[in-house]
């Protein structure tokens, strides 16, 4: 009976192939989901590539990488995609990944030189709060006023890890000591991005740890212009996400194209309004409307990725000593 | 053979991921502490709510007053509540803005704040005081109405009454009560990451995920799984051993009637129920009053994963109830225990495991919805379990020697004795089941499906997306589903005996 089963599965799944090819592109959930750019990136390229684009979902970009790890090279990922810079140097050690060859007119802050990810939308992080509140304008004011901040726990949320990096590197070896300031600012740390925003809504904190586009969101979903984010004097942190081909792809031209098509006019247009993050290559109509307000951070903040892990542990000793006081 | 089979769906997965890991991975200082405080905020936590939950049960089990059955029905809610919609009720209360807070600040008293070890612990009583109470209550029923009328003809003081009929009870009862609640506690996640306010509270489960998604040291995240296991396996044995005691004896099922209590004592009882009243019924409003307004204009998704999540609910249901059955019948203490430790067991670890063990067969994510329903089924046993095991065994102390005499057994004994008297606890266990699954985001959380979803996972999704009203609103009709689902089955077990 199992025989039978398998070799069921096996003809459909070799005529579909025959039919139309399928790209499997691993991703985490909040991307694919109707609310996502998921959805609309999927028909775009479809239309394109005559193939199928099969979307498999896991938690976040870390969950992203464990997964690919798990399954090592018997993955059925063409592409990855979803990995921030936090991630990509630990990516790279794994060599499931293979060179892009993608090039593009990049219009991110820093330089980009990585030649197995190709970057397609990127945020700061910022603190946002509600308009005409005290604003500090730096981690000291923050830690001085009585300012009540609601942030992530960096060992389950990518914003939460944006933070603990973000201080460390502004503030290096005086970074415990900022802790140990703002511990009594910190209302509570959340394990995950939507119970802080949640609680920042409902009146819980005066603060929350989030993207300097969130109030984005607030205008142009909502009509919403009172959120704002609180440009900081040392610079911002950024988020770059990016993706990837897997170097065991059996579909290498389509996984190629669509690395293309991710950098086009088409994909970066869908990802403001959709991923509220910026587009990693300027579409020619430019911005969404509720973007042109936004804060523009004075200095961008980045980790090369091979310097993350040694500083991320580092930092988060620190932080769980200032914290646990 | 049915312990044998979750021990398996338990420790075959926790072996998957060692065996990938290649090895054990040591645990870091760090992680020795978050055990520390894991173990004792969970032992904190089953104290206070047993403790508390001991002369609630007693006012409730020998006061008659309008209102009582639904007060009795309510005692269910908050414990299946599902976690993030009992936190925004319990911060609407005691929160910044909370009601609480809102009263201090009108009569110029200071704001207090939530956030600490005692948040934690508030929050654990909310949602274990009232299954303690419910179990405890089971436990009165028991005592058949008879001996307290012996008693009152005795003329007994209140003191001698305690000690002679309900002490024993209590001694039979407390210690799995105590190891359930502490075993919940144990593995209590985001509530003692959010309340408890910072790295100080931080549990082991945390430091799995921490090993797994950040380090992906699989070893250190199997050894600290089979940790959590082992202090479980642990508290079981002991409240096993405490929990000696005999049946409480036979009765003719007449309704309990009671002559104790004075003025003085009325009073207390009163109080208790009143407080305990408002402490649960209060964040239960507050959560309907919040989310109210947003329920009618949901998108269909939700509605869509509602439906999803009532076949899963229903599911874990149709796998707990006949194999917590199976594993209550002989009556064997290492049995239980080993329903009891599926509660200690990692979703992280045992879904990785899961994952692992399919994987080379199927690909786990087109099977998602079947995982979730057994996984969901494994969570929810120890608490069938507890509602029909000590019923069991009263049942065959009470009445066992007599259905040998007349030679019942087999199926005439299932038809003629037990089922009938425990009806009223399977359909307690049922919907206990029925309600934490449904409510429970559990393993889909590492498999979501792009195109499916459980309402838990979907209100994740609408809050990752920044539609936190629409989140509001899910919240609500998960809650409305949760108890509606516990309610249909918890009546089904009453309608037995009116």
């Amino acid at each position: 009976m199992k025989h039978l089963i398998y070799a069921t599965g096996l003809v459909l799944a070799t005529q579909a192939a025959a039919e139309t090819p399928v790209l499997t592109i691993y991703t985490y959930d909040s991307f694919a989901t109707e609310w996502g750019p998921g959805p609309q990136l999927e028909t775009a390229f479809e239309e394109a590539c005559g193939c199928d684009v099969n979307f498999v979902t896991v938690g976040d970009g870390a969950a992203l990488l464990s997964r690919l790890r798990l399954e090592g090279e018997s993955t059925e990922a063409d592409i990855v995609l979803g990995l921030d810079t936090n991630l990509t140097a630990a990516a790279h050690e794994t060599g499931l990944f293979a060179p892009h060859e993608v090039s593009a007119d990049y219009d991110l802050p820093i330089e980009w030189t990585d030649d197995l990810f190709v970057p397609f939308d990127w945020g700061y992080f910022a603190f946002i709060g509600q308009d005409g509140a005290p604003q500090p304008a730096n981690f000291r004011a923050l830690a001085e006023s009585d300012q009540r901040v609601l942030i992530q726990d960096p060992r389950s949320s990518t914003p939460g890890l944006g933070l603990l990096l973000w201080v460390k590197a502004a503030y290096g070896d005086e970074a415990p000591a900022i802790w140990e300031e703002l511990s009594d600012n910190i209302v509570t740390v959340t394990p995950g991005w939507s119970e802080a925003y949640g609680m920042f809504l409902d009146g819980e904190g005066d603060l929350v740890l989030s993207y300097t586009t969130s109030p984005a969101y607030h205008i142009i979903a909502e009509d919403d212009a009172t959120k704002v984010a609180l440009p900081f004097e040392e610079g911002h942190y950024m988020q770059v996400e990016v993706a990837g081909m897997v170097a065991g792809t059996d579909q290498p031209e389509l996984a190629k194209s669509f690395l293309d098509f991710l950098v086009s006019d088409t994909a970066q247009g869908v990802l403001p309004t959709t991923n509220w993050m910026y587009p990693a290559v300027s579409p020619e109509g430019g911005l969404p409307d509720g973007f042109d307000g936004l804060i523009e951070p004075s200095k961008a903040l980045l980790l090369a990725p091979e310097e993350v892990a040694q500083t991320r542990n580092e930092a988060l000793e620190e932080w769980r000593n200032a914290l646990s006081r | 053979m049915a312990a044998l089979g979750v021990a398996m769906l338990l420790l075959g997965p926790l072996g998957a991921v060692l065996w990938r890991a290649g090895g054990a991975g040591m645990p870091s200082p760090a992680d020795w502490a978050a055990l520390r405080f894991t173990v004792m905020q969970a032992a904190l936590s089953a104290i206070l709510s047993c403790g508390l939950a001991i002369p609630v049960a007693r006012a409730l089990a020998r006061r008659r007053f309008a209102g009582r059955q639904a007060l009795i029905l309510l005692m269910g809610a908050p414990f299946i509540l599902p976690v993030i919609v009992a936190i925004a009720g319990l911060l609407a209360i005691f929160g910044r803005n909370g009601l609480l807070n809102q009263g201090l600040a009108l009569i110029g008293l200071e704001r207090i704040d939530v956030f600490g070890l005692h948040g934690i612990l508030l929050a654990h009583v909310f949602f274990n005081l009232p299954l303690a109470v419910r179990l405890l209550l089971e436990g009165w029923r028991g005592i058949p109405t008879e001996r307290f009328r012996l008693a009152a003809q005795l003329d007994m003081p209140p003191g001698a009454m305690f000690r002679l009929i309900e002490w024993p009870m209590l001694r039979q009862r407390v210690p799995g009560i105590l190891a359930v609640i502490f075993a919940v506690c144990l593995s209590s996640f985001a509530v003692v990451l959010i309340l408890g306010g910072g790295p100080a509270a931080t549990t082991v489960e945390l430091a799995i995920y921490q090993a797994f998604s950040f380090d992906f040291d699989l070893g250190k995240a199997a050894v600290l799984s089979a940790l959590q296991l082992g202090i479980v396996a642990g508290a079981a044995g002991l409240a096993l051993v405490l929990a000696r005691g005999r049946g409480m004896g036979g009765g003719l099922d007449r309704p309990v009637q009671r002559w104790d209590g004075g003025p003085w004592a009325a009073r207390g009882d009163a109080a208790w129920i009143a407080l305990t009243a408002v402490f649960i019924v209060t964040p239960l409003i507050l959560v309907l009053v919040q989310g109210g307004a947003t329920l009618l204009s949901m998108p269909l998704l939700v509605w869509q994963a509602a439906g999803v999540s009532i076949l899963v609910a229903l599911g874990s249901t149709l796998v707990a109830v006949p194999l917590a059955f199976a594993l209550a019948l002989p009556r064997r203490d290492v049995v239980e225990g080993v329903g009891l430790i599926t509660l200690a067991a990692s979703p992280l670890v045992l879904g990785t495991g899961m994952f692992l063990l399919i994987r080379p067969f199927a690909f786990p994510g087109n099977h998602v919805l079947v995982i979730t329903s057994i996984v969901n089924a494994a969570m929810a046993l120890p608490f069938v379990l507890r509602a029909i095991s000590p019923e069991l065994r009263a049942i065959e102390a009470d009445y066992g020697r007599l259905a040998d005499s007349l030679g019942m057994t087999g199926w005439a004994r299932m038809r003629w004795l037990i089922l009938p008297r425990l009806r009223r606890s399977l359909g307690f266990g049922a919907g206990l089941c029925a309600a934490l699954s449904m409510g429970d985001l559990g393993v889909i959380a590492l498999f979501p499906p792009p195109d499916a979803a459980t309402l838990p996972l979907q209100i994740y999704r609408l809050m990752g997306s920044y539609q936190i009203e629409a989140a509001a609103g899910g919240s609500l009709l998960l809650t409305f589903l949760c108890f509606g689902l516990f309610f249909a089955f918890d009546r089904m077990g009453r309608d037995a005996d009116t």
